[in-house]
């Protein structure tokens, strides 16, 4: 099976914290892979490292078997939704201008109508980015990360304060994106129960890794969801 | 009397040079509005007033001195503005009382030249030379072609840097042009509304067009229509009443802005359809 990512004894410190510690896995080609973990279990730093905007970290990082501090060529395979993704709020750019920006090559204009059709924010391509809602604005960065047809999406808990309708939404068109085009999707999330029902493979992160592999030997052992709950939950109150 | 003036030809160049300008502040003003950098142009402007003071107390041609000093000055601000995690703000503070400060200590060094210096304050629009005519439509020409070409780039990293990086994008290097640009533009418009008005063409023609546009390209459209406006309006009226054009050029400017914000707030200016 093809490897798409490679994690080899990766470890980042910030001045302060150790947000990742010793840890390390392997992605295929096609895997639909949840990381789920607590608020500062060092999620978002482990995507940093992979898209290459945090560069200070130790162990190696390899894309298609080609280690990522030797090319950035990777990137043009890869979709990214952050967490929150930052902006100007009145920033004069429509939809359609804000998919557009991710276009690698200006030739495939009429993919950006396509993908806009797929995840129903068609009828809204004249809009102002800033003026639509939390949702509307996922699905358009959701949108901007697939318009170059990239082979891997990785996605920053893509639905934080999103209304049920979307999520489910959004979940249905991440599951068709895996199944049918055969996406890697590498998705973080608080939700185990999402995670449970879309994720083939699971990673539980918490500074190191907890537990990796198929998602079917994660949530029927009820031994280590249980472990997971727990630590997690001391975590949470180990930060308030 | 008023059509007589079509027919100086320092007129003309003043309203072509004029015109150049107003695309060319208005198109560099709009990343650095949006980039939260709106007084970058104010910043860099203050230290070409160092550069000026320099080349006249040189004997060199005070704009050449200018040119190098703010855009020197300019890119290694920013340079120190990343490397020590400087707030935006604050390094433009810095960038503007260090070129003052150097300016008037070079003053006062070499006795005083008052009467030039105030060209360079205020801009001197109906003064302009054929060269410097040329000079203004040649930078203009090469700025847009730069902004053209790169303009996905541009965009997309004033957009939101970290996502641009992701894509390939070599932000660090676009941030540094935008700084190299807006420090000709910067130093190109001198003689158009000196030193002290610069920041209002970079942003009051922005600030009024991000009302009125919706996608970028429109916004771009509409910011430099204003401009063109306001220069054009400006220079010719302040020749008729015999004022000064800088001062006029930035009213204009303001007036467009203040009704933008009336209409607005009567509720008739809807950007939906
Ligand atoms: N830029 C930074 N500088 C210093 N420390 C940081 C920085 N970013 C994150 N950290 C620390 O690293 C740890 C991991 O943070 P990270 O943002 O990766 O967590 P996360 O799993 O994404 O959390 P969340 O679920 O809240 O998004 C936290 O302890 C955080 O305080
Ligand atoms: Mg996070």
């Amino acid at each position: 099976m093809l490897k798409v990512v490679e994690i080899d004894h990766l470890t980042i410190e910030y001045p302060d914290v150790k947000a990742i510690d010793d840890v390390s896995f392997t992605v295929n080609q096609g895997d639909f892979l949840g990381i789920i973990g607590p608020n500062g279990a060092g999620k978002s730093t482990l995507f940093a490292s992979m898209l290459s905007l945090n560069t200070k970290y130790k162990g190696t990082i390899k894309f298609f078997g080609t280690d990522i501090r030797k090319s950035k060529n990777y990137l043009k395979e890869i979709g990214y939704v952050p967490q929150k993704p930052i902006f100007e709020k009145n920033f004069p750019a429509t939809v359609n201008d804000v998919v557009k920006m991710g276009l690698q090559k200006e030739s495939d204009e009429n993919k950006i109508d396509e993908i806009l059709q797929q995840l129903w924010i068609h009828e809204l391509s004249e809009r102002r980015i800033g003026e639509l809602s939390g949702g509307q604005q996922q699905r358009v960065f959701i949108a901007k990360a697939l318009v170059n047809n990239p082979k891997v999406l990785i996605l920053d808990e893509p639905v934080t304060g999103i209304d049920q309708q979307s999520i489910d939404l959004f979940y249905s068109i991440l599951k068709e994106l895996n199944s049918k085009q055969n996406i890697t999707i590498i998705w973080s999330s608080h939700d185990l129960d999402a995670v449970n029902k879309l994720a083939n493979h699971v990673a539980c992160l918490n500074r190191t890794l907890f537990f990796h592999g198929e998602s079917d030997d994660f949530f029927e052992n009820d031994e280590l969801v249980k472990q997971y709950s727990e630590a997690s939950m001391q975590e949470h109150m180990h930060h308030h | 009397m008023t059509f007589e003036i079509f027919t100086f030809s320092f007129m003309h160049r003043a309203i072509i040079s004029g015109i150049a300008i107003a695309i060319l502040c208005s198109v560099v003003g709009l990343f650095l509005v949006l980039r939260r950098y709106s007084l970058f142009g104010d910043a860099i402007a203050h230290s070409s007033f160092g550069g000026i003071a320099l080349g006249l107390m040189a004997g060199i041609y005070p704009l050449w001195t200018a040119y190098g000093v703010s855009i020197v000055s300019a890119l290694i601000m920013t340079r120190i503005k990343d490397k020590f995690n400087i707030s935006g703000d604050a390094s433009i503070a810095v960038l503007l009382s260090s070129g003052i400060a150097v300016g008037l200590v070079i003053i006062g060094l070499s006795g005083g030249f008052t009467l030039d210096i105030f060209s360079f304050l205020f801009g001197s629009i109906l003064l302009v030379s054929v060269n410097d005519t040329i000079l203004i439509l040649s930078l203009t020409g090469i700025i847009l072609i730069v902004i053209l070409l790169l303009y996905r780039q541009l965009l997309y990293s004033t957009f939101n840097e970290e996502q641009a990086k992701v894509s390939g994008i070599p932000v660090e290097k676009i941030n540094y042009l935008i700084v190299f640009m807006a420090g000709i533009t910067v130093v190109t418009s001198i003689q158009l509304v000196g030193v002290l008005l610069i920041s209002a063409l970079f942003v009051i023609p922005n600030v009024t067009a991000i009302m009125y546009g919706k996608g970028f390209k429109q916004t771009a459209i509409i910011s430099m229509s204003f401009s063109i406006f306001s220069v054009v309006a400006g220079i010719l009226i302040s020749y008729i009443f015999d004022i000064t054009p800088a001062g006029t050029i930035v009213l204009f400017a303001i007036g467009i802005f203040a009704c933008t914000m009336g209409i607005k707030s009567a509720g008739l200016l809807s950007r939906h359809n």
